[in-house]
């Protein structure tokens, strides 16, 4: 809301600067987002005289002009305008003026003569060329003959002053007025409030001989006031209305126009002035469009409607959507000769719904789609015929139509002034209480030591219990004021509980493998099933989606998180990121049934991905050391396959007998649908059966008393026999004394015959009694041998 | 024979002063002292001596193998020493060549100012609890005391699964969820994942996260709630931060205030980053509102409580001095590394 600090200063006097208001009103809500200073961008431009215009003597279309700016001598200026004649006086931008646009004007030469300073048009002072005839903007402006030399062009063309733009907040339709504002200031700054003194005047006749109003929905229109004007001028209001319009923010039209917004402004109250002689049978009906009726609007736009529509129509046609904007063909125009006023109530909601639904919003719709005062309505009327009479527009019509359908009821509110002193952390005196809530018109209507009883004013139906009246108390006392206290009573244990532990956990150890985090939309695009390979039916096609997306891309909840991850590696990639480890750990979306009847479960996953110099087992190697970390000793990694996955390099892992994850090599043809040119290791894995497994406690082992015997064996065998078959046999055959047995080589090539492979373990061997010797283990490696013989004809190398 | 004696001694002792390596240090100890050495020479030609001589000379020729045997030992630790000596120079490398790094995964920025996050209030006594992301129209907005025709609500600001289920567009549905299922007193802090339909530009996401603060018991005031909040913004930006208390309005809370921080670019002065007024707001927060209390069954006259909501991304960008809100999500390993 943009107020301009002149027309603020007609209902509250105050003695601060513009800071320290700006400051106040910010500091109690209302959020000054800018302090606007007009004219800012215009210096030492004045009103000059032509005293002489002579031709240029080296130049055919210059001319030579001496200046007289007040100061008893005369400057020498040249010009290429010829609009001007000696005698006129015209805005002169000094040596070392600033013209909007950051124009900076200095002493010139032209042809060989000097040039002190520039002779303006109104587009180089950027005026809104609307205000001014063609003469005075057909070249140089041409200022009136009673300009005074030498004054500032800003005072002469009214372009200084100061605007506050303020945000106001969701439940304060009642400042979106100047008036609003006012109340504030008086509020906030503790001085005085005066209401412009609206009296309508008398005209001739009665409305009702005029005009019939007809409000078939109550509901939707509570109250309808109405005014009739005959005998209206159309002409362009009064400049300083214009410039307050303009200073607000709206460009002014025409005087009946005007004069509406300018109430608007004032008071808060939309206000629609429609052409009488255009209602068909002296009718206004307010009723609900019917489903498909159609409106052209004042922009020029023809509308489609529907019966969730409110509108004002005549007995024929609708001549205005209600509350939004008005019907072109009632529009007031050049033409127009009785006017008649609509100042309404309209149900905020439906408005509201009615502007979405439209895509149309106006000022009008924005006040009130929130909930106005509906009182406002008839002061409102009052004002419009007032202003109206004293700028000469037209003739009132007595009488006014005034349809209430509910009598706005007085509300009490009781405050405890104890309680509210408690809850704000103050120790306000009730009188300071009372003295805040009366200039917030508030009313205080009863009292006790620690109570009070405040009549409510309709415009501010944010007020309905005491902790609302809080609420204005403290904020007119200052938050700033209230003492900064720390809450006493129980002491309560701070902490984050064990799957945020492991969370938080799992992140730093695969940070200290080499991985980093990233973090993605929970989005996915419904392209990524096709593009990683997913068949119809496949369980990552049972997505939540969204009924209003940003677009197809971000249009369902993620079921995995692969497809982002592989947009994360092929956009670091296109960037030349060459080496890639990363993981994210966040949520999936399943939906329990589809469509989604009741909440879905959500999941947390864990996704690594890697790409460049690395391999299959540098990936396992991540998520063994990550089990390891939490003591999850039963897992195993067994063949699987998985469609987006490269078929001879898919794993997935089993942790306590229970598949919790997959990981592998992506598929070829996946990585080339993302343009990616290099192998790319992929691992998704349920987090929550890693929260459940996981153990954070530790308990000490004794260390080994007696040492160790470690024997390496390298055996040949079978290239499809699978290392970890192996490595389980001999684990089997191992019993007891078996402590770790470890794959330390693979070789092929000479020595190994075709098809066949070698692989080298060290197993090492420790009993808790006793120092082992050789003998002891010799027979269990004979006995593995066997085994591993009899199972994968594997030899001894 | 004296005198022979005296010229042994003094030719081995030059010879070994001159001495360069092990091998020479050996044939002078042959040469000299060996079975067959100059001095073993002498000592057999004894017996030509006068008997009166020989215990003088025999002493004599003791002293020098003595002496002598002294100085080979000498020698050789100098031998030794020199030829370490030699090895540690060959040895010297080139420090200048870069050292091998070993390669360590960075947290997302966002992670590291959760992480502050939580610290801080876990350190002040507070929980830490998640709910969900997906949620119900009514712990969302009804009640957190949003009425139904309320500007939150438009279809523009939430994405809707269908009617009454939507993707929350605040932490502060937890709020209520955690007042249905305990007693006050309630302290805890509830970070998560919010989303809201704003198209991505630099400074709007429609994912984006938040970190709700919300305490319940017999008597906590505003004045315990900018306690609370000024110790936390002047932990996460520094202890001379300027603060203030904004009037603001929330529906799920009452009296409602914004908290702005002294700008971190221009500390105060105006610019860009404060769009001139030498502000940031960094979070919402106020009394929760009597309406809510009510609605998860609290008696108002008997607990108050104090809440806050703040939005991750925001602070994150203010602490690092990130000026584009995308590069969180599009997760260049060259941005998330630098952290
Ligand atoms: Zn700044």
């Amino acid at each position: 809301m943009l107020v301009p600090i002149d027309w603020l200063r007609d209902y509250v006097q105050y003695d601060v600067s513009i800071e320290e208001l700006s400051n106040a009103l910010t500091m109690a809500g209302l959020n000054v987002e800018s302090i606007i200073e007009l004219g800012k961008d215009i210096s030492k431009v004045v009103a000059g005289k032509i005293v002489s215009k002579d031709l240029h003597p080296n130049a055919d279309k210059l001319y030579l002009c001496k200046v007289d700016i007040g100061d008893g001598h005369l400057l020498q200026i040249i010009t290429g305008a010829d609009n001007i004649n000696e005698g006129d006086i015209v805005p002169v931008a000094l040596p070392g003026a600033e013209l909007p646009g950051n124009i900076k004007i200095d002493v010139t030469s032209l042809r060989g003569l000097t040039s002190q300073g520039m002779m303006c048009s109104a587009q180089e002072l950027k005026l809104d060329l609307k205000n001014f005839s063609e003469e005075q903007t057909n070249g140089i402006l041409i200022l009136p003959d009673n300009s005074v030399l030498g004054e500032d062009i800003k005072k002469i063309l009214h372009l200084d002053g100061i605007v506050l733009d303020i945000e106001i907040i969701a439940n304060r339709p009642d400042c979106m007025s100047i008036i609003g504002i006012a109340r504030e200031v008086s509020a906030v700054l503790g001085v005085d409030l005066e209401y412009p003194n609206i009296e309508p005047p008398k005209g001739f006749g009665n409305i009702n001989d005029w005009i019939h109003i007809d409000v078939k929905d109550s509901a939707l229109c509570p109250r309808y006031t109405a005014r009739l004007i005959d005998n209206i001028v159309i002409k362009s209001s009064p400049l300083w209305m214009q410039r307050r319009l303009q200073m607000a923010g709206l460009r002014p039209i025409n005087n009946i126009v005007d004069i509406t917004n300018y109430v608007m402004l004032e008071l808060g109250q939309p206000l629609h002035a429609f052409d009488y002689d255009y209602l068909d049978g002296n009718k206004i009906v307010v009723r609900r469009a019917e489903r498909g009726e159609k409106i052209k609007t004042l922009d020029g736009i023809e509308r489609i409607l529907d019966e969730e529509i409110l509108i004002i129509a005549d007995e024929n046609k609708p001549v205005g959507i209600a509350g939004i904007m008005g019907g072109e063909n009632s529009e007031v125009k050049e033409k127009t000769k009785r006017v008649v006023l609509e100042s309404a109530a309209f149900n905020y909601a439906n408005i509201r719904r009615s502007s979405r639904k439209l895509g149309l919003r106006t000022e009008a719709s924005a006040r009130f789609e929130k909930d106005l005062d509906p009182n406002l309505t008839k002061l409102a009327g009052d004002r419009f015929i007032q202003l109206i009479s004293q700028t000469e527009s037209g003739i009132v019509i007595n009488g006014v139509i005034d349809l209430c359908s509910e009598k706005s009821k007085i509300r009490k509110v009781t405050m405890n002034t104890d309680r509210v002193n408690k809850q704000l952390g103050t120790n306000i005196p009730l009188k300071d209480m009372e003295d805040i809530l009366n200039r917030l018109e508030l009313r205080v209507i009863n009292k006790d030591r620690n109570h009070l009883v405040v009549e409510v004013p309709s415009f501010r139906n944010d007020i309905s219990r005491e902790s609302d009246l809080c609420e204005e108390i403290g904020r007119i006392y200052g938050f700033d004021k209230i003492e900064p206290t720390l809450p006493r009573g129980m002491t309560t244990l701070g902490r984050i509980n064990r799957d945020q532990t492991i969370v938080d956990k799992s992140k730093e150890i695969l940070n200290s493998c080499g991985l980093s985090e990233v973090i993605t939309y929970s989005f996915m695009s419904p392209k990524i099933f096709n593009k990683l390979n997913i068949p119809e039916n496949y369980e990552y096609r049972k997505a939540i989606s969204i009924m209003n997306p940003l677009g197809e891309d971000y249009s369902l909840m993620r079921t995995t998180l692969i497809g982002n991850l592989m947009e994360v590696i092929e956009r670091n990639l296109n960037r030349k990121v060459e080496k890639i480890r990363l993981f994210e750990l966040g949520s999936i979306y399943k939906p329990k049934s589809l469509p989604i009847k009741e909440l879905p479960d959500e999941k947390k996953v864990l996704t690594l991905g890697m790409v460049g110099d690395v391999d299959f087992y540098d990936l396992k190697g991540t998520i063994e050391t990550l089990l390891s970390e939490f003591n999850i000793e039963l897992f195993d990694f067994i063949e699987d396959y998985h469609p987006s996955f490269h078929p001879g390099r898919t794993a997935s892992l089993i942790v306590n007998n229970k598949k919790i994850g997959i990981l592998g090599e992506i598929h070829p043809d996946v990585t080339e649908k993302y343009q990616i040119n290099e192998r790319v290791y992929i691992s998704e894995i349920q987090f929550d059966d890693i929260i459940e497994s996981a153990k954070l406690t530790y308990s000490y082992k004794p260390l080994p008393k007696f040492p160790s015997i470690t024997r390496d064996i390298a055996i040949i065998i079978d290239e499809e026999v699978l290392a970890g078959d192996i490595k389980k046999t001999i684990e089997e055959e191992g019993g007891q004394l078996l402590e770790s047995v470890e794959l330390f080589d693979i070789y092929r090539g000479t020595q190994v015959p075709e098809g066949c492979k070698s692989l080298a373990f060290s197993i090492t061997y420790r009993s808790n009694k006793k120092t082992l010797v050789e003998e002891d283990v010799n027979e269990i490696q004979q006995r593995i041998l066997l085994k591993l013989k009899e199972r994968y004809n594997a030899n001894l190398r | 024979m004296k005198l022979e004696l005296e010229k042994i001694k003094e030719d081995a002792k030059s010879l070994l002063m001159n001495i360069k390596n092990k091998e020479e240090l050996e044939k002078i100890r042959i040469e000299y002292l060996g079975k067959k050495g100059k001095l073993t020479k002498i000592l057999r030609e004894m017996g030509k001596l006068p008997p009166e001589e020989r215990p003088f000379i025999g002493q004599l020729a003791n002293d020098i193998r003595k002496e002598l045997e002294v100085s080979i030992e000498e020698a050789e630790k100098r031998i030794k020493e020199k030829g370490k000596q030699i090895i540690l120079k060959k040895e010297k490398i080139d420090i200048t060549v870069p050292g091998r790094k070993h390669i360590i995964g960075k947290k997302h920025p966002l992670t590291l100012i959760l992480n502050e996050i939580k610290a801080f209030f876990v350190g002040m006594g507070y929980e830490v609890v998640e709910g969900p992301e997906i949620e119900s129209d009514y712990y969302n907005f009804k009640a957190l005391n949003i009425p139904e025709d309320h500007p939150a609500r438009d279809m523009q600001d939430t994405f809707y699964i269908n009617e009454n289920i939507l993707l929350r567009t605040q932490t502060s549905p937890v709020q209520v969820r955690v007042m249905e299922k305990v007693k006050p007193p309630i302290k805890i802090i509830a970070p998560g994942r919010v989303y809201r339909s704003d198209e991505v530009d630099a400074t709007h996401s429609p994912v984006f996260n938040q970190v709700e603060v919300l305490a319940v018991d017999e008597s906590l005031s505003l004045g315990d709630l900018k306690g609370v909040l000024i110790t936390f913004a002047r932990y996460l930006f520094g202890e001379n931060r300027d603060v203030r208390f904004r009037a603001s309005y929330f529906p799920f809370t009452e009296p409602s205030a914004e908290l702005d921080i002294s700008c971190t670019a221009c500390e105060g002065e105006g610019c860009k980053v404060c769009k001139g007024s030498g502000w940031l707001e960094i979070l919402g927060c106020g009394l929760v509102n009597p309406a809510v209390l009510e609605i998860v069954g609290y008696d108002p006259k008997k607990v108050s409580g104090f809440a806050a909501g703040m939005g991750v991304e925001r602070i994150a960008m203010l602490k690092y001095g990130i000026d584009d809100m995308r590069l969180f999500y599009e997760n260049d390993l060259r941005f998330i590394n630098q952290f």
